[in-house]
C-alpha cells in the first residue's frame, strides 16, 4: 500500500466521474494544442507573407530620400560596404535579413537598364560564422524568420519572388545574373543565355516574374562584381533590412542609427504598421482561446474535485481516524489531480496534434507539422490547471472535521 | 490509562445550546473493557470521538497516558491515533475500492512499514480473524460479518493499546455477533483497553463495567 495505490484505485473505482473529468481536460488540452499548433504555423505563414512585402527599414546615404530609393536607388551618394559588416557583427536583435546593394546604369539592346549588385546570404553567414558572432548566429524566435516553414508551390518560384521583394538570395556566383521581366522581354533573354554588361559576360540563371515595379527593369548580379565593374570600390548605396517588427517597436531603428550615425535610417511605415497589427491580432486570438479554455477546464476540474471530496468525506474521516494527517489527505487529492493532468496533457497533445495536422491545411490553407515542444507546454499547462483547480477542494478535504464525517460514531 | 477530566462539549443548534457531554470525569485503566449505553442522542458518539482525539471538548482535559490530547496539534493527534488508538465502526468504514488485505495495510502504510512487511502482516491479521482465504476480496464481495472482521483486523494492525468501538455488532446477525464479540474479548484479554458503545444489554454485560450516558451526563450503571 502506498499513496499512489490509494489514488490509482480510487480513480478507477469511480469510472464515470473519471471519464467526465478526463474528457474535460482532454478536450481542453486538445483544443489548446490544435489551436496553438495551427496558430504557430499560421503566424509563420503570415510572417512569410509579411516578409514578402519587402524590407521595412532602409539605410540610405544622409542626403538621399526615400523617393530616390523608389526611383531605383540611383542616387549619386554612396557609403562604405563596411556598414554591412558593422550591422552583421553588432549585437542588435531583430535583424532578420540584410540586403546591401549598389545600383548602376547599364545599356543593353540600345536601352538603359539598372544593374543592381546584391550580396548572397551565404556570404553573410560565412563571415558571421568565421567570426563567431553576428546576426545569423543569434536565435530569432518570433521575428518572422521563416526558413523552417514549408512552402506551398514550387520552391524555385518562391525563391525568385523572395529575391524580387527582399533581395535575399542564398547563393549567387560572380558571373551569374538574374534578369527582370521587362529586361528579358525586351532583350529576348531566356534562362541559361549569356548577357554582356559593362564588358563582362554574365550567365542568366533565372528570369524573374513580373512585379509591375521598377524591379522589372533591373538585372541583379553579385555585389562585388558590380562594384568592380562600376570602378567605385567597396561601396553601396542602400541597405534594405527586414527587421523584426516587435524589435522595431522596441527601438531597432534608433539602435541602427546609433551604430551608423553617418547614414540615414528610415522605416517603411505602412509595412511595419501592417506587420505589427497582424502580429498583435494573432497573439490576441491565441490568448483569448487560452484564457477561455483554462477557465472552462479549470472550472470543470474544480467542480469534479469538490464533488469528489463531498462524496468521499466518510472515507477521509476514516483515514483520519486511522491516523492520516491533513498533509496526506491533501497529497492524495493533489496526486490525483497530477495524474489527471499528466494523462490529459499527453492525450490532449496527441489528439490536438492529429487534429491540427489534419484540419490545419483545410482551415488555414497551410501545411501544419507536429510540434514536439508543444508536448511539454501541453503537459505543463494541463498539470498546472488540474493542480490549481484542485488545490482548494483538496485543502477543504484536508481540513474536514472528522467528527462530522463519521456520523454514526 | 485514558482519563476524562471535567469534560464538557456544547453544540450550538440554532439559538439553543446542546450539552452533548456535561462535566464528565472518567478513569479507564489499561486493560479495562467499558461498555457505554444510553439512548440515542445521549452523547455516546461525542464521548467516543472525544476519547479518540477527533473532537475538541468545550472544556476539560482528555489524557491518554501522559499526553493531554487537545494540547497537541491535529497532526500530532493523528500520529498518536496511528500508534495507540483503533476505531471500530458500526458500518465498518472499509475503503470500498481496496481489497481486504489493502484495507488492513492502511494503518501499516501510515506507520511507515515497507510494502513487504505490510503485505505479510495483513495476511497474518486476516488469518487471525478467519479470512486468510479472502485477502483479495473487495468489501462488496464479502458478507457484512466478514467486512466487520476485516475492520477488526485493520484495528489490530498497529497493535493499539486502546480500541474505541461503536456498535460493532449493530449490523450483524446473532451468529456473526458472537464471533465478533469473541474476538473483542480475546483482544481485551491481551491487555488492550476497550471502550464499546452498544444498545444491547446482553453484550454490554460482557464488559468489565458499564457506564450509562443520558443527556450528556455519565452514570455508573449502579446509579441508573
Amino acid at each position: 500500500m502506498r499513496l499512489r495505490t490509494l489514488v490509482w484505485r480510487e480513480l478507477f473505482e469511480r469510472r464515470n466521474q473519471l471519464v467526465t473529468s478526463f474528457f474535460a481536460i482532454l478536450l481542453g488540452i486538445t483544443a489548446i494544442v490544435a489551436v496553438k499548433n495551427i496558430t504557430v504555423f499560421s503566424e509563420k505563414a503570415v510572417a512569410r507573407e509579411l516578409d514578402m512585402l519587402g524590407a521595412n527599414i532602409l539605410v540610405l546615404p544622409k542626403s538621399a530620400s526615400v523617393q530616390d530609393y523608389y526611383r531605383a536607388d540611383m542616387q549619386e551618394e554612396q557609403f562604405p560596404e563596411d556598414y554591412v559588416d558593422r550591422l552583421t557583427m553588432s549585437d542588435i536583435q531583430g535583424l532578420d535579413n540584410l540586403s546591401p546593394k549598389l545600383s548602376v546604369p547599364v545599356t543593353a539592346g540600345g536601352r538603359e537598364w539598372t544593374l543592381t549588385g546584391i550580396l548572397p546570404k551565404s556570404e553573410f553567414q560565412a563571415k558571421a560564422m568565421w567570426q563567431g558572432a553576428g546576426i545569423f548566429t543569434r536565435p530569432a524566435e518570433g521575428c518572422g524568420v521563416v526558413a523552417d516553414v514549408p512552402l506551398l508551390g514550387n520552391p524555385e518560384t518562391k525563391a525568385r519572388e523572395t529575391l524580387v521583394r527582399t533581395r535575399v538570395i542564398e547563393t549567387l556566383g560572380d558571373s551569374e545574373a538574374l534578369v527582370g521581366a521587362d529586361v528579358a522581354a525586351s532583350l529576348g533573354t531566356r534562362q541559361d543565355d549569356e548577357l554582356i554588361l559593362l564588358g563582362r559576360t554574365f550567365s542568366v540563371i533565372a528570369i524573374l516574374p513580373q512585379t509591375g515595379t521598377v524591379d522589372d527593369s533591373r538585372i541583379f548580379a553579385h555585389l562585388h562584381t558590380v562594384q568592380q565593374l562600376a570602378g567605385k570600390g567597396e561601396v553601396i548605396n542602400a541597405i534594405e533590412i527586414v527587421g523584426c517588427c516587435n524589435e522595431i517597436s522596441a527601438g531597432l531603428v534608433q539602435k541602427i542609427n546609433k551604430l551608423l550615425p553617418e547614414a540615414k535610417v528610415v522605416t517603411v511605415k505602412q509595412i511595419v504598421d501592417t506587420q505589427i497589427r497582424t502580429n498583435r491580432m494573432m497573439s490576441k486570438l491565441s490568448m483569448i482561446f487560452l484564457v477561455i479554455i483554462v477557465l472552462l477546464g479549470g472550472a470543470s476540474i474544480a467542480n469534479y474535485m469538490y464533488a469528489n471530496v463531498f462524496e468521499r468525506r466518510r472515507e477521509i474521516g476514516t483515514l483520519m481516524a486511522l491516523g492520516a494527517g491533513s498533509s496526506l489527505i491533501l497529497r492524495m487529492f493533489l496526486l490525483k489531480a497530477l495524474l489527471l493532468g499528466l494523462v490529459g496533457g499527453i492525450s490532449g497533445f496527441i489528439l490536438g496534434t492529429v487534429l491540427a495536422v489534419v484540419l490545419g491545411p483545410r482551415i488555414a490553407q497551410i501545411p501544419v507539422l507536429p510540434m514536439p515542444m508543444l508536448m511539454v507546454w501541453a503537459i505543463g499547462l494541463s498539470v498546472a490547471i488540474a493542480l490549481a483547480a484542485s488545490y482548494l477542494p483538496a485543502r477543504r478535504a484536508a481540513r474536514l472535521d472528522p467528527s462530522t464525517t463519521l456520523q454514526e460514531v | 490509562m485514558l482519563r476524562l477530566e471535567a469534560v464538557s462539549k456544547n453544540y450550538h443548534l440554532r439559538s439553543r445550546v446542546v450539552n452533548a457531554l456535561d462535566d464528565v470525569s472518567l478513569d479507564i485503566p489499561e486493560g479495562d473493557w467499558v461498555s457505554v449505553v444510553g439512548p440515542s442522542g445521549s452523547g455516546k458518539s461525542t464521548l467516543l470521538l472525544t476519547l479518540g482525539g477527533m473532537l475538541t471538548p468545550s472544556s476539560g482535559r482528555v489524557m491518554l497516558d501522559s499526553d493531554s490530547l487537545y494540547d497537541l496539534t491535529p497532526d500530532q493527534r493523528a500520529r498518536l491515533r496511528r500508534g495507540k488508538i483503533g476505531f471500530l465502526f458500526q458500518t465498518f468504514n472499509l475503503v470500498p475500492y481496496l481489497t481486504a488485505a489493502e484495507n488492513v495495510q492502511i494503518p501499516l502504510y501510515l506507520a511507515g512499514l515497507s510494502d513487504n512487511d505490510q503485505a505479510t502482516k495483513a495476511v497474518v491479521l486476516l488469518e487471525r480473524v478467519g479470512l486468510g482465504d479472502r485477502t483479495d476480496h473487495k468489501p462488496a464481495e464479502l458478507s457484512v460479518g466478514q467486512q466487520q472482521r476485516v475492520a477488526l483486523a485493520r484495528v489490530l494492525a498497529n497493535d493499539p493499546s486502546v480500541i474505541l468501538a461503536d456498535e460493532p455488532t449493530g449490523n450483524l446477525d446473532p451468529e456473526t455477533t458472537g464471533q465478533i464479540m469473541g474476538i473483542i474479548a480475546e483482544i481485551n484479554a491481551e491487555g488492550r483497553t476497550i471502550v464499546m458503545v452498544t444498545h444491547s444489554p446482553q453484550y454490554a454485560g460482557l464488559a468489565k463495567r458499564t457506564l450509562r450516558l443520558d443527556a450528556g451526563r455519565m452514570y455508573p450503571d449502579a446509579e441508573v
